[in-house]
């Protein structure tokens, strides 16, 4: 195998693996610039795609082929009301942000197994049948290398995903809403001051963040697994959340970072055709996503500060 | 009303909120709540097997919420209890398979391995927090990944390419057959002695030594503490070294106890993010825990009588465990609901 045909093997597969990341790590970018932790975002994510794949299964027949994509908007719908409860506890109860994204993680993945029980009467979902389909971007495909590489059997949602992340940095660094949300999560007092309703933000903060992270979970669901059960998103929430740190809270860092972890996570599945990469015990490229943004934390590739209000409930007139 | 009687009522005042929840959940799902909750109820307490086997599931939850909380009362926020668990989980598997010694030397030794491998992916996330003020929360979580695939790779490796090891030999298990025997031939084991014995000892610890009172302190205010001449930076990491210590003696009991050897994993376990639990119940105190473990595991094991005796998944009590957590964390708002309570009735008077 050529250079060249590694290239082509695992680039594609790499994004194929990063566009939920994305998604949902630009999710937690929006929260954390409000200043409020989102740990819960595993948890919006198994709601995403529970409500994605059981969408699917029940309306298949209504929508055809558009039925992933009105999915989409389904999971976004059910992953931002779970945030809104994230968004109650820690902004008006005051809670403790990362505990109630433990009960925010603990209460989606019992419910929707639950739900999965009730209506399947089993421990999974059955598989899908509509899918989101690959397709050759015409002319770019033809392209010498970039084409194979980039363009050829790919899928609209990691288009989608990238144009999010776009977007989202278009709204966080060049709009009022933008310079508002970072004013809330790193002074929310000043912010106060300037007649900037910090409690409205963040409320917007974390639902954008639900929606989001809803989505990212209905395209992991419709694009890799094909099913639901208990083992179906399996960390990739903390995986979002690792790349969302290591993108440094920034938008187009957090998609970096992203098709990075994608990047890794391709490599452990295809990594055993690949000459060289099977050689390698599976165990370190398992853990190598980990374990990088350990190093990253640890500031061996740049220091990153966090929104200085992050993980503090703000009280009005409290210094 | 007084402080004290406040931070009490708090916790049962969630518990109860979680199990109306869960009821409420069941009837809109069409189950029978109070059919269910009797399920849950038999599954407990239902005879001295059950009682035995609830026991025995109390017993890990004990030691995972002693974990959290010790971490908890430094300042600290271990999630990493999880992985901790599972490295102590297999160490204490691993050194009672691969050698056979007399009893009295390779059970200590079983267990100190567990301690030991718990404490090593304490100490990570401790010194890099002591070191480059990395946040503890989102490494803990890291090091659970990495603690998850690399057992499932070292069992492998152990068992020739298996899914679990052999059976440890039966100078490192836990088991008694006179706690067997007394309950019926359920799975309890000495472990809960081991693990009630670790509450006396987070006790003493806290309250009863220096190190203790730096670690508090250092809980409360980092600056005080470094003002007044404590080392912050090793007391962060004796408390997550003596944290994960906890969870991988956790991770002991099941070795040892439970299941005496050690599978691969697809997944996580639970016990170690239920730690969190169990230690936000018992307001981070070892008496409190205990009185959090009891409840865990109380709810963990009944659940599992659920689907026979009801037809009801037990993810209902996942859920009543998920709610009851969420209740605790915004334990401001029922303070506040408690304060204008306790308001009113004072001007009816």
């Amino acid at each position: 195998m050529s250079f060249l045909e590694v290239l082509y093997f695992i680039v594609p597969s790499a994004i194929f693996y990063a566009a939920p990341l994305i998604l949902v790590a630009i999710g937690g970018v929006f929260s954390e610039r409000s200043g409020v932790i989102n740990i819960g975002l595993e948890g919006l994510m198994v709601i995403g795609a529970f409500v994605g794949i059981l969408f699917n299964l029940l309306y298949a027949d209504t929508f055809g082929s558009a039925t992933p994509w009105v999915a989409l908007i389904a999971a976004m719908f059910a992953a931002l009301l779970l945030s809104l409860l994230h968004a109650v506890a820690s902004i008006t109860f005051r809670a403790d942000q990362v505990v109630s994204g433990v009960a925010i993680n603990l209460l989606a993945a019992a419910l929707s197994i639950y739900l999965v029980k009730r209506i399947f009467d089993k421990g999974q979902t059955d598989f899908i049948t509509e899918r989101f389909s690959r397709y050759n971007v015409p002319f770019l495909s033809d392209i010498p290398v970039i084409g194979p590489l980039l363009f050829k059997s790919v899928y609209n949602t990691s288009f989608f995903a990238i144009g999010i992340a776009v977007l989202a940095w278009f709204v966080i660094y060049k709009t009022p809403f933008g310079l508002r949300l970072r004013a809330v999560g790193e002074h929310p007092m000043a912010a106060d001051t300037m007649g900037i309703n910090v409690t409205r933000m963040r409320y917007i903060a974390v639902m954008i963040s639900g929606g989001l992270a809803g989505i990212g979970g209905a395209i992991y669901a419709q694009t890799i697994t094909n099913d639901f059960g208990h083992a179906t998103i399996n960390g990739q929430g903390f995986m979002a959340l690792a790349a969302m740190i290591f993108g440094k809270w920034h938008p187009l860092g957090a998609m970096g970072a992203a098709l990075f972890f994608g990047f890794a996570q391709s490599l452990s599945i295809v990594g055993s055709s690949i000459p060289y990469i099977s050689e390698i015990p599976n165990v370190f490229l398992l853990i190598l996503p980990y374990v990088l943004t350990i190093l990253a934390l640890a500031g061996f590739i740049g220091r990153a500060h966090a929104p200085l209000a992050i993980g503090k409930p703000y009280i009005k007139g409290q210094r | 009303m007084s402080n004290r009687a406040t931070n009490l009522l708090v916790p049962i005042i969630s518990v109860i909120l979680g199990l109306l929840v869960g009821a409420v959940i069941m009837l809109v799902s069409g189950y029978d709540p109070l059919k269910g909750y009797a399920a849950l109820w038999n599954g407990i307490f239902g005879d001295l097997y059950t009682i035995g086997e609830t026991i025995r599931q109390i017993t890990p939850y004990l030691l995972a919420g002693l974990a959290v909380a010790f971490a908890f009362r430094s300042g600290l926020f271990n999630i990493g209890v999880e992985g901790q668990l599972i490295v102590g989980w297999f160490a204490a598997a691993y050194v009672g398979v691969a050698v056979e010694l007399p009893k009295i030397i390779h059970l200590p030794l079983a267990i100190l391995a567990a301690a030991v491998a718990g404490a090593l992916w304490g100490y990570v996330p401790g010194l890099l927090k002591a070191k480059f003020r990395v946040h503890e929360v989102i490494v803990t979580i890291m090091m659970n990944y990495v603690a998850l695939h690399v057992t499932n790779a070292l069992i492998r490796t152990v068992s020739d390419g298996g899914d679990r090891t052999g059976n440890i030999y039966a100078s490192a298990s836990l088991r008694s057959e006179f706690l067997q025997n007394l309950t019926e031939f359920s799975r309890l084991h000495f472990g809960i002695i081991i693990a009630l014995v670790m509450v006396g000892v987070m006790w003493v610890i806290l309250e009863k030594t220096t190190l203790g009172f730096e670690l508090k302190a250092v809980g409360f205010n980092q600056n005080a503490s470094q003002y007044a001449g404590m080392n912050v930076n090793k007391n962060i990491i004796l408390a997550m070294v003596i944290s994960g210590a906890f969870a991988g003696l956790g991770g002991a009991m099941e070795a040892l106890g439970t299941f005496e050897y050690v599978s691969s994993k697809g997944g996580f376990t639970g016990i170690g993010f239920d730690g969190i639990a169990v230690a936000l119940l018992g307001m981070n105190t070892p008496l409190g825990v205990i009185f959090g473990a009891t409840l865990f595991g109380s709810l963990k094991y009944g659940a599992l009588n659920m689907p026979n005796a009801a037809g009801i998944p037990i993810e209902i009590v996942e859920i009543v465990i998920a709610v009851i957590i969420f209740f605790v964390a915004s334990g401001y708002i029922i303070r506040l609901l408690l304060l204008r309570a306790s308001a009113k009735k004072k001007e009816a008077k």
